[in-house]
């Protein structure tokens, strides 16, 4: 992973409600301090001098309590504690509340190369912001040669080697109606453990597509915004690869086959393409069968209940029959020596 | 696996003519080949790929290639990028 620093995390895209609204008021040159930890830290304790277990790397989030008691420090012009605090290693400073801190702690943190960043949200709102922005940041990832497309609300990674016909799959699928979240490079990000969250691994780039024979086009701008999508959870891998004809395809798909990204077992399907296929459709259908899936409904599962039924259903009956004939033959053994008319009467029934 | 560091030697680095020559070049083989920038890794017969390494003017490229004809490919990769992409 790339270096995160507290540059990045000003440059940090979230908007509404993940908003941090940070700016920087002081450090500058502390800038491009690294941010190891996504951990915060309410410096009261070391304000106050007490540095026992003092975790390192933190992010110091200054809330009106920590700010009020600086103003204290100040007009005791006792620095001691924040001199302390400044030489321990922490990545930045943020007061929160739009709070200016004092001149004096700005000059600190100026000569201790520690950036100071403030933004107007509540503390607990902002603690809560960031800790999610940088789980974020710091959730395990991986780029993945491929195209992420959402079809029907389900987001589909369509992989397969190049040429298969990823992309032209995927603009089938746009063309239809349906989003383009990335192609290409995939930037997949493993989130509170079990989620997985695609993205375009070069969000300035946009969302292009490459297309054999027409080279590169920009969809937003042909299909509209309505065609795309910034980030989508991964709930579906469909591989494309070649017909071989000596490989076995699943032709029930009553089992569940996954595949794992990033520790997380993610729906697979393998799907082989040849000239007269129409993948698209295939996709789509896959998206909708996942969706009833995780409605509790596996179509090859229930067909093959019914069919279990329905055989069931027809030894039940042949049952009857047996007996019927059982009695026939032994009807007709009797005959031998009564005469058949028995048996006759119960062959007319 | 063959694996082998490049060094982009135009001065505009790899915009989409070089990547679509890169492209050409490298599927002309059969074996997988990628390139990695930092820790990201791309594949060398995808131009959307290539271009997002955004890899400008002397930043070096590792380029591996898996396969049985990774030799050829390597080399004529190496060519192309000393020839500066056909460029200046």
């Amino acid at each position: 992973m790339k270096k995160f620093t507290v540059l990045d995390l000003l440059d940090l895209d979230l908007k509404e409600h993940n908003a941090l609204n940070l700016k920087c008021i002081g450090g500058r040159s502390g800038l491009t301090r690294e941010i190891t930890v996504p951990d915060l830290n309410r410096p009261g304790l070391a304000l106050v001098g007490f540095f026992e277990n003092f975790g390192p790397n933190r992010i110091q989030l200054f809330g009106r309590g920590e700010y009020a008691y600086l103003l204290k420090l100040e007009r005791e012009d006792n620095q001691e504690n924040l001199e302390e605090l400044f030489n321990r290693e922490i990545s930045c400073c943020i007061f929160t509340h739009t709070l200016a801190p004092p001149d004096a702690f700005l000059e600190i943190s100026e000569r201790a190369r520690v950036a100071t960043l403030q933004t107007d949200l509540g503390t607990s709102e902002f603690a809560e912001r960031i800790i999610r922005a940088l789980s974020n940041v710091f959730a395990p990832q991986e780029v993945m040669h491929g195209v992420l497309v959402e079809v029907f609300g389900i987001g589909v990674l369509i992989v397969g080697d190049s040429g298969v016909g990823k992309s032209e799959a995927a603009l089938e699928l746009i063309e239809r109606g349906h989003r383009l979240v990335a192609d290409d490079a995939v930037e997949i990000r493993c989130v509170s453990g079990n989620i997985l969250i695609g993205a375009g691994a070069h969000k300035t780039l946009g969302h292009h597509m490459e297309i054999r024979g027409l080279g590169i086009i920009n969809i937003t701008h042909i299909f509209g915004v309505g065609a795309i999508r910034d980030n989508k959870q991964v709930q579906l891998v469909v591989e494309l690869e070649l017909w071989d004809q000596n490989k076995v395809y699943d032709r029930i798909g009553a089992e569940d086959r996954t595949k794992e990204i990033l520790g997380v077992h993610v729906p697979y399907l393998q799907i082989p393409v040849k000239p007269g296929r129409n993948v698209p459709i295939i996709i789509e259908t896959a998206a909708m069968n996942e969706r009833l899936k995780k409605m509790g409904y596996y179509s090859a599962r229930e067909f093959n209940q019914s069919v279990l039924k329905w055989l069931e259903s027809e030894n039940a009956r042949n049952l009857y029959f047996e007996k019927r004939r059982e009695l026939l033959e032994r009807e007709q053994q009797k005959g031998g020596s009564a005469g058949s008319s028995n048996a006759s009467i119960i062959e007319a029934d | 696996m063959l694996q082998k560091e490049l060094t982009i030697r135009n001065r505009a680095g790899i915009h989409a003519r070089p990547a679509a020559l890169i492209v050409q070049t490298a599927t002309k083989f059969a074996c997988k080949i990628n390139f990695q920038k930092d820790n990201e890794t791309v594949n060398a017969k995808s131009i959307m790929g290539i271009i997002t390494l955004g890899a400008g003017h002397n930043t070096k490229l590792t380029v591996t290639a898996d396969g049985e004809d990774e030799q050829e490919a390597v080399d004529a990769l190496e060519r192309l990028f000393e020839s500066r992409f056909e460029e200046e």
